[in-house]
Protein backbone atom coordinates (compact mmCIF):
# COMPACT_ATOMS: atom_id res chain seq x y z
CA UNK A 1 0.00 0.00 0.00
CA UNK A 2 2.43 2.91 -1.13
CA UNK A 3 1.04 6.00 -1.08
CA UNK A 4 3.23 6.32 -4.85
CA UNK A 5 0.84 3.90 -6.26
CA UNK A 6 -1.68 5.51 -5.68
CA UNK A 7 -0.63 9.47 -6.53
CA UNK A 8 -3.60 11.36 -8.45
CA UNK A 9 -1.24 11.57 -11.83
CA UNK A 10 -2.72 11.09 -15.06
CA UNK A 11 -0.17 8.63 -15.73
CA UNK A 12 -0.92 5.12 -14.35
CA UNK A 13 2.21 3.42 -14.45
CA UNK A 14 4.44 1.78 -17.21
CA UNK A 15 4.02 -1.72 -17.63
CA UNK A 16 6.35 -4.64 -16.23
CA UNK A 17 7.73 -7.36 -17.75
CA UNK A 18 6.75 -10.86 -17.19
CA UNK A 19 8.56 -14.17 -17.74
CA UNK A 20 7.66 -17.56 -17.49
CA UNK A 21 9.83 -20.70 -17.88
CA UNK A 22 8.63 -24.11 -17.98
CA UNK A 23 5.39 -23.91 -16.55
CA UNK A 24 3.52 -26.88 -15.77
CA UNK A 25 0.16 -27.64 -14.03
CA UNK A 26 -1.83 -30.17 -13.84
CA UNK A 27 -5.11 -31.18 -13.00
CA UNK A 28 -5.14 -34.98 -11.70
CA UNK A 29 -3.79 -36.93 -14.81
CA UNK A 30 -4.16 -33.60 -17.07
CA UNK A 31 -1.67 -31.51 -17.80
CA UNK A 32 -3.18 -28.50 -18.36
CA UNK A 33 -0.02 -26.68 -19.10
CA UNK A 34 3.13 -28.64 -19.80
CA UNK A 35 6.49 -26.57 -19.74
CA UNK A 36 5.58 -23.49 -20.95
CA UNK A 37 7.53 -20.98 -21.69
CA UNK A 38 6.60 -17.37 -22.64
CA UNK A 39 7.88 -13.37 -22.00
CA UNK A 40 6.41 -10.41 -22.17
CA UNK A 41 8.24 -7.29 -22.59
CA UNK A 42 7.32 -4.02 -20.12
CA UNK A 43 4.41 -2.02 -21.58
CA UNK A 44 3.17 -5.01 -24.18
CA UNK A 45 -0.39 -5.68 -25.12
CA UNK A 46 -0.41 -9.56 -25.93
CA UNK A 47 -3.05 -11.35 -26.52
CA UNK A 48 -3.64 -15.33 -25.69
CA UNK A 49 -5.53 -17.01 -28.20
CA UNK A 50 -6.88 -20.23 -27.97
CA UNK A 51 -10.10 -23.01 -27.69
CA UNK A 52 -11.61 -23.27 -24.62
CA UNK A 53 -9.86 -26.15 -22.39
CA UNK A 54 -6.32 -25.16 -23.52
CA UNK A 55 -4.90 -23.88 -19.99
CA UNK A 56 -5.71 -20.08 -20.98
CA UNK A 57 -7.24 -18.95 -17.96
CA UNK A 58 -4.65 -21.58 -15.90
CA UNK A 59 -2.27 -19.62 -17.84
CA UNK A 60 -3.85 -16.47 -15.85
CA UNK A 61 -4.44 -17.38 -12.52
CA UNK A 62 -0.92 -18.65 -12.25
CA UNK A 63 0.46 -15.38 -13.30
CA UNK A 64 -1.55 -13.60 -11.08
CA UNK A 65 -1.06 -16.23 -8.14
CA UNK A 66 -4.65 -17.31 -7.29
CA UNK A 67 -2.78 -21.08 -8.16
CA UNK A 68 0.73 -22.62 -7.73
CA UNK A 69 2.50 -24.05 -10.55
CA UNK A 70 3.48 -28.07 -10.23
CA UNK A 71 6.98 -27.55 -11.89
CA UNK A 72 8.62 -24.08 -13.48
CA UNK A 73 8.07 -20.45 -12.38
CA UNK A 74 6.70 -17.04 -12.76
CA UNK A 75 8.78 -13.80 -13.15
CA UNK A 76 7.53 -10.15 -12.80
CA UNK A 77 9.92 -7.52 -12.47
CA UNK A 78 10.03 -5.25 -9.95
CA UNK A 79 6.83 -5.11 -7.57
CA UNK A 80 3.79 -5.09 -9.78
CA UNK A 81 1.48 -5.91 -7.09
CA UNK A 82 -1.37 -5.03 -6.79
CA UNK A 83 -1.48 -6.96 -9.88
CA UNK A 84 -5.25 -5.96 -11.34
CA UNK A 85 -7.66 -9.31 -12.95
CA UNK A 86 -10.60 -8.91 -14.64
CA UNK A 87 -12.79 -11.76 -14.82
CA UNK A 88 -15.14 -12.94 -17.72
CA UNK A 89 -18.32 -12.42 -15.43
CA UNK A 90 -17.87 -8.98 -14.07
CA UNK A 91 -18.28 -10.12 -10.43
CA UNK A 92 -19.43 -7.22 -8.49
CA UNK A 93 -20.99 -6.85 -5.56
CA UNK A 94 -24.83 -6.24 -5.70
CA UNK A 95 -25.12 -4.40 -2.17
CA UNK A 96 -22.66 -1.80 -2.95
CA UNK A 97 -23.11 1.23 -5.60
CA UNK A 98 -21.25 1.07 -8.46
CA UNK A 99 -18.77 3.97 -6.85
CA UNK A 100 -18.00 1.61 -3.40
CA UNK A 101 -17.22 -1.51 -6.05
CA UNK A 102 -15.01 0.42 -7.87
CA UNK A 103 -13.41 1.68 -5.20
CA UNK A 104 -12.71 -2.23 -3.30
CA UNK A 105 -9.48 -2.68 -4.44
CA UNK A 106 -8.31 0.31 -2.65
CA UNK A 107 -10.43 -0.13 0.58
CA UNK A 108 -9.05 -3.54 1.16
CA UNK A 109 -5.41 -2.12 0.69
CA UNK A 110 -6.51 0.51 3.10
CA UNK A 111 -6.72 4.18 0.88
CA UNK A 112 -9.18 6.55 3.22
CA UNK A 113 -12.56 6.63 2.36
CA UNK A 114 -12.44 10.35 0.84
CA UNK A 115 -9.67 9.55 -1.52
CA UNK A 116 -10.76 6.40 -2.26
CA UNK A 117 -13.94 7.47 -3.82
CA UNK A 118 -12.57 10.68 -5.24
CA UNK A 119 -9.85 7.87 -6.90
CA UNK A 120 -12.97 5.61 -7.99
CA UNK A 121 -15.14 9.10 -9.37
CA UNK A 122 -12.27 9.98 -11.51
CA UNK A 123 -12.16 6.30 -12.81
CA UNK A 124 -15.64 6.06 -13.68
CA UNK A 125 -15.66 9.23 -15.46
CA UNK A 126 -13.02 7.47 -17.88
CA UNK A 127 -15.19 4.02 -18.84
CA UNK A 128 -17.71 7.15 -19.45
CA UNK A 129 -20.01 6.04 -16.31
CA UNK A 130 -19.87 9.43 -13.91
CA UNK A 131 -23.41 9.23 -13.87
CA UNK A 132 -23.76 6.07 -12.86
CA UNK A 133 -22.08 6.17 -9.73
CA UNK A 134 -24.89 5.84 -6.77
CA UNK A 135 -26.31 3.46 -8.85
CA UNK A 136 -26.58 -0.43 -8.17
CA UNK A 137 -25.01 -3.00 -10.35
CA UNK A 138 -28.10 -4.61 -10.53
CA UNK A 139 -29.63 -1.78 -12.38
CA UNK A 140 -27.05 -1.46 -14.87
CA UNK A 141 -26.81 -3.44 -18.55
CA UNK A 142 -23.80 -6.42 -19.30
CA UNK A 143 -21.81 -3.74 -21.24
CA UNK A 144 -21.73 -1.18 -17.74
CA UNK A 145 -20.65 -3.89 -15.67
CA UNK A 146 -18.26 -4.91 -17.92
CA UNK A 147 -16.92 -1.33 -17.80
CA UNK A 148 -17.13 -0.94 -13.65
CA UNK A 149 -15.48 -4.26 -13.56
CA UNK A 150 -12.83 -2.06 -15.50
CA UNK A 151 -12.57 0.64 -13.92
CA UNK A 152 -12.33 -1.46 -10.56
CA UNK A 153 -9.31 -3.22 -11.99
CA UNK A 154 -7.75 0.27 -13.03
CA UNK A 155 -8.14 2.21 -9.62
CA UNK A 156 -4.66 1.06 -8.26
CA UNK A 157 -3.24 2.03 -11.45
CA UNK A 158 -1.98 -1.77 -12.19
CA UNK A 159 1.48 -1.99 -14.06
CA UNK A 160 0.55 -5.57 -15.08
CA UNK A 161 -3.23 -5.97 -16.30
CA UNK A 162 -4.57 -9.62 -16.69
CA UNK A 163 -8.13 -9.86 -18.56
CA UNK A 164 -9.80 -13.50 -18.88
CA UNK A 165 -11.92 -13.69 -21.82
CA UNK A 166 -13.93 -10.42 -20.34
CA UNK A 167 -16.02 -9.35 -23.29
CA UNK A 168 -16.95 -13.03 -24.41
CA UNK A 169 -20.62 -12.64 -22.80
CA UNK A 170 -21.44 -9.26 -24.71
CA UNK A 171 -22.79 -8.87 -27.93
CA UNK A 172 -20.87 -7.72 -30.54
CA UNK A 173 -21.35 -4.19 -30.75
CA UNK A 174 -20.65 -3.52 -27.29
CA UNK A 175 -17.95 -5.58 -27.42
CA UNK A 176 -16.51 -3.61 -30.01
CA UNK A 177 -17.03 -0.57 -27.91
CA UNK A 178 -15.02 -2.36 -24.95
CA UNK A 179 -12.07 -3.01 -27.29
CA UNK A 180 -12.17 0.25 -28.49
CA UNK A 181 -12.08 1.62 -24.97
CA UNK A 182 -9.47 -0.65 -23.37
CA UNK A 183 -7.23 0.08 -26.35
CA UNK A 184 -7.56 3.65 -25.44
CA UNK A 185 -6.83 3.07 -22.04
CA UNK A 186 -3.52 0.72 -22.55
CA UNK A 187 -2.29 3.64 -24.76
CA UNK A 188 -3.02 6.48 -22.33
CA UNK A 189 -0.83 3.92 -19.67
CA UNK A 190 0.67 1.28 -21.28
CA UNK A 191 1.03 -0.72 -18.83
CA UNK A 192 1.40 -4.27 -19.49
CA UNK A 193 -1.72 -6.05 -20.66
CA UNK A 194 -2.36 -10.02 -20.99
CA UNK A 195 -5.61 -10.48 -22.30
CA UNK A 196 -6.57 -13.89 -23.02
CA UNK A 197 -9.58 -15.10 -25.63
CA UNK A 198 -11.07 -17.24 -27.96
CA UNK A 199 -11.73 -14.71 -30.38
CA UNK A 200 -9.28 -14.26 -33.37
CA UNK A 201 -9.95 -10.82 -34.29
CA UNK A 202 -10.35 -9.25 -30.46
CA UNK A 203 -6.76 -10.42 -30.39
CA UNK A 204 -5.44 -9.02 -33.93
CA UNK A 205 -7.45 -6.01 -33.05
CA UNK A 206 -6.05 -5.19 -29.53
CA UNK A 207 -2.61 -6.92 -29.30
CA UNK A 208 0.96 -6.18 -30.24
CA UNK A 209 1.45 -10.10 -30.38
CA UNK A 210 -0.84 -12.74 -29.82
CA UNK A 211 0.39 -16.42 -28.32
CA UNK A 212 -1.68 -19.47 -30.15
CA UNK A 213 -2.28 -21.78 -27.48
CA UNK A 214 -3.59 -24.92 -29.03
CA UNK A 215 -4.20 -28.55 -28.06
CA UNK A 216 -2.94 -29.13 -24.49
CA UNK A 217 -0.95 -26.29 -23.65
CA UNK A 218 2.14 -27.39 -25.14
CA UNK A 219 5.49 -26.24 -24.54
CA UNK A 220 6.04 -24.24 -27.19
CA UNK A 221 2.65 -21.86 -28.41
CA UNK A 222 2.80 -19.92 -31.47
CA UNK A 223 4.06 -16.39 -30.76
CA UNK A 224 2.87 -13.86 -33.75
CA UNK A 225 3.66 -10.10 -33.87
CA UNK A 226 0.41 -8.03 -34.85
CA UNK A 227 1.95 -5.18 -37.51
CA UNK A 228 -0.79 -2.99 -37.77
CA UNK A 229 -0.71 1.13 -36.76
CA UNK A 230 -2.16 2.25 -33.44
CA UNK A 231 -4.94 3.57 -32.72
CA UNK A 232 -6.47 0.86 -34.56
CA UNK A 233 -9.99 2.15 -35.22
CA UNK A 234 -13.24 0.61 -35.95
CA UNK A 235 -13.23 -0.58 -39.65
CA UNK A 236 -9.75 -1.85 -39.73
CA UNK A 237 -11.10 -5.46 -39.48
CA UNK A 238 -11.93 -5.04 -43.10
CA UNK A 239 -8.64 -4.50 -44.22
CA UNK A 240 -5.95 -6.67 -46.32
CA UNK A 241 -3.36 -6.40 -43.72
CA UNK A 242 -5.71 -7.70 -40.48
CA UNK A 243 -7.03 -10.33 -42.91
CA UNK A 244 -3.76 -11.43 -43.56
CA UNK A 245 -2.84 -11.85 -40.07
CA UNK A 246 -6.89 -12.98 -38.87
CA UNK A 247 -5.92 -15.78 -41.47
CA UNK A 248 -2.57 -16.40 -40.11
CA UNK A 249 -3.75 -17.01 -36.58
CA UNK A 250 -6.44 -18.99 -38.07
CA UNK A 251 -3.94 -21.73 -39.45
CA UNK A 252 -2.58 -21.74 -36.31
CA UNK A 253 -4.81 -22.71 -34.51
CA UNK A 254 -6.34 -25.46 -36.52
CA UNK A 255 -2.62 -26.55 -37.00
CA UNK A 256 -1.92 -26.97 -33.49
CA UNK A 257 -5.42 -28.64 -32.94
CA UNK A 258 -4.56 -30.75 -35.88
CA UNK A 259 -1.19 -32.30 -33.87
CA UNK A 260 -2.82 -32.16 -30.34
CA UNK A 261 -5.22 -34.60 -31.63
CA UNK B 1 -42.94 -1.82 -1.68
CA UNK B 2 -45.11 -3.44 -4.38
CA UNK B 3 -48.72 -2.34 -3.80
CA UNK B 4 -50.94 -5.02 -3.33
CA UNK B 5 -52.61 -6.05 -5.99
CA UNK B 6 -57.02 -6.91 -6.31
CA UNK B 7 -55.62 -9.93 -8.41
CA UNK B 8 -52.83 -10.75 -5.59
CA UNK B 9 -56.21 -10.68 -2.92
CA UNK B 10 -58.99 -11.82 -4.75
CA UNK B 11 -57.39 -15.98 -5.14
CA UNK B 12 -56.97 -16.58 -1.06
CA UNK B 13 -59.58 -13.95 -0.19
CA UNK B 14 -62.39 -15.72 -2.66
CA UNK B 15 -60.62 -19.63 -1.68
CA UNK B 16 -61.18 -19.07 2.20
CA UNK B 17 -64.57 -17.66 1.82
CA UNK B 18 -65.35 -20.52 -0.12
CA UNK B 19 -63.67 -23.09 2.00
CA UNK B 20 -65.34 -21.54 4.89
CA UNK B 21 -68.80 -21.28 3.39
CA UNK B 22 -68.26 -25.07 2.69
CA UNK B 23 -67.89 -25.68 6.21
CA UNK B 24 -70.51 -24.16 7.78
CA UNK B 25 -73.55 -25.49 5.44
CA UNK B 26 -71.48 -28.71 5.42
CA UNK B 27 -70.75 -29.13 9.54
CA UNK B 28 -74.63 -27.50 9.49
CA UNK B 29 -75.95 -30.22 7.75
CA UNK B 30 -74.11 -33.26 8.78
CA UNK B 31 -75.35 -31.92 12.18
CA UNK B 32 -71.94 -32.34 13.50
CA UNK B 33 -71.89 -31.26 17.04
CA UNK B 34 -69.56 -27.95 18.05
CA UNK B 35 -67.72 -30.00 21.05
CA UNK B 36 -66.39 -32.41 18.00
CA UNK B 37 -65.60 -29.65 15.31
CA UNK B 38 -67.25 -26.04 15.88
CA UNK B 39 -68.70 -23.97 12.30
CA UNK B 40 -66.75 -21.21 11.30
CA UNK B 41 -69.28 -19.09 12.90
CA UNK B 42 -69.59 -20.54 15.78
CA UNK B 43 -65.21 -19.58 15.65
CA UNK B 44 -66.12 -16.29 15.22
CA UNK B 45 -68.58 -15.98 17.51
CA UNK B 46 -65.75 -17.75 20.41
CA UNK B 47 -63.03 -15.02 18.94
CA UNK B 48 -65.59 -11.99 19.44
CA UNK B 49 -66.66 -13.10 22.52
CA UNK B 50 -62.98 -13.54 24.53
CA UNK B 51 -61.17 -11.00 21.88
CA UNK B 52 -59.38 -9.33 25.06
CA UNK B 53 -58.04 -12.04 26.43
CA UNK B 54 -57.53 -13.34 23.60
CA UNK B 55 -55.66 -10.72 22.53
CA UNK B 56 -53.61 -10.42 25.59
CA UNK B 57 -52.54 -14.48 25.10
CA UNK B 58 -51.61 -13.56 21.91
CA UNK B 59 -49.25 -10.67 22.73
CA UNK B 60 -47.33 -12.97 25.49
CA UNK B 61 -46.81 -15.39 23.01
CA UNK B 62 -45.46 -12.98 20.60
CA UNK B 63 -43.16 -11.75 23.20
CA UNK B 64 -41.74 -14.92 23.78
CA UNK B 65 -41.56 -16.58 20.18
CA UNK B 66 -40.15 -13.03 19.89
CA UNK B 67 -37.02 -13.18 21.80
CA UNK B 68 -36.73 -16.61 20.80
CA UNK B 69 -36.68 -15.79 17.28
CA UNK B 70 -33.82 -12.81 17.92
CA UNK B 71 -31.94 -15.18 20.02
CA UNK B 72 -32.24 -17.30 16.67
CA UNK B 73 -31.05 -14.73 14.46
CA UNK B 74 -28.29 -13.79 16.45
CA UNK B 75 -26.87 -17.10 17.52
CA UNK B 76 -27.80 -18.90 14.77
CA UNK B 77 -25.92 -16.28 12.95
CA UNK B 78 -23.03 -16.04 14.49
CA UNK B 79 -22.88 -20.34 14.94
CA UNK B 80 -22.95 -20.02 11.44
CA UNK B 81 -19.98 -17.30 10.89
CA UNK B 82 -18.19 -20.01 13.05
CA UNK B 83 -18.79 -23.22 11.56
CA UNK B 84 -18.10 -21.43 7.98
CA UNK B 85 -14.43 -20.56 9.58
CA UNK B 86 -12.89 -23.92 8.56
CA UNK B 87 -13.54 -27.50 7.23
CA UNK B 88 -12.59 -29.02 10.75
CA UNK B 89 -14.71 -26.99 13.22
CA UNK B 90 -17.52 -27.78 10.81
CA UNK B 91 -16.62 -31.36 10.65
CA UNK B 92 -16.39 -31.39 14.71
CA UNK B 93 -19.46 -29.51 15.57
CA UNK B 94 -22.20 -29.36 12.75
CA UNK B 95 -23.45 -32.49 14.31
CA UNK B 96 -24.34 -30.66 17.29
CA UNK B 97 -26.27 -28.14 15.33
CA UNK B 98 -28.63 -31.01 13.69
CA UNK B 99 -28.96 -31.67 16.98
CA UNK B 100 -31.26 -28.70 17.30
CA UNK B 101 -33.32 -29.71 13.95
CA UNK B 102 -33.78 -33.17 15.39
CA UNK B 103 -34.47 -32.84 18.75
CA UNK B 104 -38.61 -33.22 19.75
CA UNK B 105 -38.94 -30.28 21.62
CA UNK B 106 -41.95 -31.19 23.86
CA UNK B 107 -39.90 -33.83 24.70
CA UNK B 108 -37.40 -31.73 26.28
CA UNK B 109 -39.42 -28.73 27.56
CA UNK B 110 -40.34 -30.20 30.83
CA UNK B 111 -36.11 -29.99 31.30
CA UNK B 112 -36.21 -26.17 30.04
CA UNK B 113 -38.27 -25.83 33.05
CA UNK B 114 -35.77 -27.13 35.36
CA UNK B 115 -33.09 -25.00 33.96
CA UNK B 116 -34.63 -22.14 33.47
CA UNK B 117 -37.75 -22.52 36.09
CA UNK B 118 -41.93 -21.39 34.49
CA UNK B 119 -41.89 -18.56 32.99
CA UNK B 120 -41.20 -16.61 30.08
CA UNK B 121 -37.44 -17.81 29.79
CA UNK B 122 -38.70 -21.62 29.35
CA UNK B 123 -40.61 -20.46 26.99
CA UNK B 124 -38.04 -18.15 25.13
CA UNK B 125 -35.58 -21.17 25.30
CA UNK B 126 -38.19 -23.44 23.39
CA UNK B 127 -38.90 -21.20 20.36
CA UNK B 128 -35.19 -20.83 20.01
CA UNK B 129 -34.50 -24.35 20.22
CA UNK B 130 -37.37 -25.37 17.21
CA UNK B 131 -36.49 -22.50 15.57
CA UNK B 132 -32.28 -22.02 15.62
CA UNK B 133 -31.88 -24.59 13.27
CA UNK B 134 -33.00 -23.65 10.05
CA UNK B 135 -31.19 -20.43 10.30
CA UNK B 136 -27.87 -21.59 10.67
CA UNK B 137 -27.88 -24.72 7.96
CA UNK B 138 -28.89 -21.48 5.64
CA UNK B 139 -26.56 -18.83 6.60
CA UNK B 140 -23.76 -20.94 6.97
CA UNK B 141 -24.59 -22.63 2.83
CA UNK B 142 -24.39 -19.03 2.07
CA UNK B 143 -21.19 -18.00 3.66
CA UNK B 144 -19.74 -20.86 1.87
CA UNK B 145 -21.31 -20.39 -1.68
CA UNK B 146 -19.52 -16.87 -1.84
CA UNK B 147 -18.34 -16.21 -5.84
CA UNK B 148 -15.40 -17.74 -6.07
CA UNK B 149 -14.59 -14.97 -8.20
CA UNK B 150 -15.01 -12.26 -6.08
CA UNK B 151 -12.74 -14.42 -3.62
CA UNK B 152 -10.44 -14.18 -5.89
CA UNK B 153 -10.55 -10.63 -6.05
CA UNK B 154 -10.33 -10.52 -2.18
CA UNK B 155 -7.28 -12.55 -2.66
CA UNK B 156 -5.74 -10.21 -5.07
CA UNK B 157 -5.72 -7.44 -3.15
CA UNK B 158 -3.97 -9.44 -0.21
CA UNK B 159 -7.85 -8.95 1.83
CA UNK B 160 -7.51 -10.04 5.87
CA UNK B 161 -9.69 -12.88 6.59
CA UNK B 162 -11.91 -9.99 9.07
CA UNK B 163 -11.91 -8.03 5.90
CA UNK B 164 -13.32 -11.02 3.46
CA UNK B 165 -15.60 -11.94 6.39
CA UNK B 166 -17.29 -8.72 6.90
CA UNK B 167 -16.85 -6.80 3.22
CA UNK B 168 -17.45 -10.55 1.37
CA UNK B 169 -19.02 -13.50 3.14
CA UNK B 170 -21.56 -11.79 5.70
CA UNK B 171 -22.74 -9.31 2.71
CA UNK B 172 -23.09 -12.44 0.24
CA UNK B 173 -24.53 -14.74 2.93
CA UNK B 174 -27.39 -12.16 3.71
CA UNK B 175 -30.22 -13.69 1.34
CA UNK B 176 -29.38 -17.00 2.61
CA UNK B 177 -29.63 -15.79 6.38
CA UNK B 178 -33.17 -14.22 5.85
CA UNK B 179 -34.73 -17.42 4.16
CA UNK B 180 -33.93 -19.22 7.36
CA UNK B 181 -35.29 -16.49 9.19
CA UNK B 182 -38.11 -16.81 7.15
CA UNK B 183 -38.44 -20.69 8.31
CA UNK B 184 -37.71 -19.81 11.35
CA UNK B 185 -40.38 -17.13 12.32
CA UNK B 186 -43.35 -19.69 11.80
CA UNK B 187 -41.16 -22.28 14.08
CA UNK B 188 -40.79 -19.65 16.67
CA UNK B 189 -44.34 -19.44 17.29
CA UNK B 190 -45.12 -23.27 17.35
CA UNK B 191 -41.83 -23.90 19.71
CA UNK B 192 -43.48 -20.64 21.81
CA UNK B 193 -46.90 -22.75 22.08
CA UNK B 194 -45.55 -25.92 22.86
CA UNK B 195 -43.24 -24.46 25.67
CA UNK B 196 -46.52 -22.68 27.39
CA UNK B 197 -47.90 -26.14 27.61
CA UNK B 198 -45.69 -27.37 29.79
CA UNK B 199 -43.94 -23.93 31.39
CA UNK B 200 -46.26 -21.20 31.78
CA UNK B 201 -47.05 -19.50 34.77
CA UNK B 202 -50.74 -17.99 34.14
CA UNK B 203 -49.44 -14.64 34.81
CA UNK B 204 -51.39 -12.46 33.08
CA UNK B 205 -53.44 -15.23 32.05
CA UNK B 206 -50.90 -16.79 29.93
CA UNK B 207 -50.37 -17.18 26.27
CA UNK B 208 -52.14 -18.92 23.48
CA UNK B 209 -51.03 -22.28 24.35
CA UNK B 210 -52.67 -21.89 27.74
CA UNK B 211 -55.63 -21.10 26.41
CA UNK B 212 -55.85 -23.92 24.17
CA UNK B 213 -54.94 -26.01 27.29
CA UNK B 214 -57.95 -24.13 29.36
CA UNK B 215 -60.79 -24.35 26.64
CA UNK B 216 -59.49 -28.06 26.14
CA UNK B 217 -60.51 -28.55 29.81
CA UNK B 218 -63.36 -26.73 29.32
CA UNK B 219 -64.30 -28.36 26.49
CA UNK B 220 -65.06 -25.74 24.22
CA UNK B 221 -63.97 -26.28 21.14
CA UNK B 222 -64.92 -23.27 19.45
CA UNK B 223 -62.59 -21.60 21.85
CA UNK B 224 -59.78 -23.74 21.64
CA UNK B 225 -60.31 -23.18 17.75
CA UNK B 226 -60.45 -19.61 18.10
CA UNK B 227 -57.28 -19.73 20.35
CA UNK B 228 -55.32 -21.32 17.14
CA UNK B 229 -56.93 -19.35 14.76
CA UNK B 230 -54.82 -16.32 16.89
CA UNK B 231 -51.66 -18.72 16.78
CA UNK B 232 -51.63 -18.62 12.93
CA UNK B 233 -52.47 -15.58 12.58
CA UNK B 234 -49.51 -14.73 14.51
CA UNK B 235 -47.40 -17.06 12.49
CA UNK B 236 -48.71 -15.07 9.52
CA UNK B 237 -47.35 -11.32 11.17
CA UNK B 238 -44.31 -13.13 11.81
CA UNK B 239 -43.54 -14.13 8.67
CA UNK B 240 -45.09 -10.73 7.36
CA UNK B 241 -42.52 -9.15 9.50
CA UNK B 242 -39.72 -10.83 7.77
CA UNK B 243 -40.64 -10.15 4.39
CA UNK B 244 -40.53 -6.81 5.24
CA UNK B 245 -37.41 -6.95 6.86
CA UNK B 246 -36.04 -8.52 4.18
CA UNK B 247 -37.30 -6.44 1.30
CA UNK B 248 -35.94 -3.43 3.14
CA UNK B 249 -32.57 -5.12 3.25
CA UNK B 250 -32.29 -6.46 -0.22
CA UNK B 251 -34.45 -4.32 -2.63
CA UNK B 252 -31.11 -2.59 -3.63
CA UNK B 253 -30.12 -5.82 -5.23
CA UNK B 254 -33.24 -6.92 -6.12
CA UNK B 255 -33.86 -3.73 -8.88
CA UNK B 256 -32.34 -5.72 -12.16
CA UNK B 257 -35.42 -8.01 -11.53
CA UNK B 258 -38.06 -5.88 -10.66
CA UNK B 259 -37.54 -3.46 -13.32
CA UNK B 260 -37.60 -6.54 -16.43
Amino acid sequence: MSSAQHSHSTYIGRGVSVSIANLTRRFGDRAVLRELSLSVGPGEFVAVLGPSGCGKSTLLRLIAGLDEPDAGRVAIDDNPWPIAYVFQDPCLMPWRTVLQNVALPLELTGVPRAARHRAAARLLATVGLADAAERFPGQLSGGMRMRVSLARALITEPRLLLLDEPFAALDALTRQHLDNHLQDLFLEHRMTVLFVTHSISEAVFLADRVIVMSGAGGSLPADRRIELDRPRRDGVQTTVEFAREAGNLSRLLTEGSHTAL
Amino acid sequence: MKTLRLSAITPPLVSFMAIALGLEIGLAAAEVPTYLLPRPSAVWLALADNWPELLRATSQTALAAFLGLSLSALLGGFTAIVLSSHTWIRRAFYPYAVFFQTVPVVAIAPMLVIWFGYGIRAITAAAFIVSVFPIIANTLSGLLSTDPALRDLFRIYRASPLATLFKLRIPSALPYFLTGLRIASGLAVIGAIVGEFVADTYQGGGGIGTAVEVAIKEQKTDKVFAAVTMASILGLAFFALVNLASYVSMRRWQLAETKE
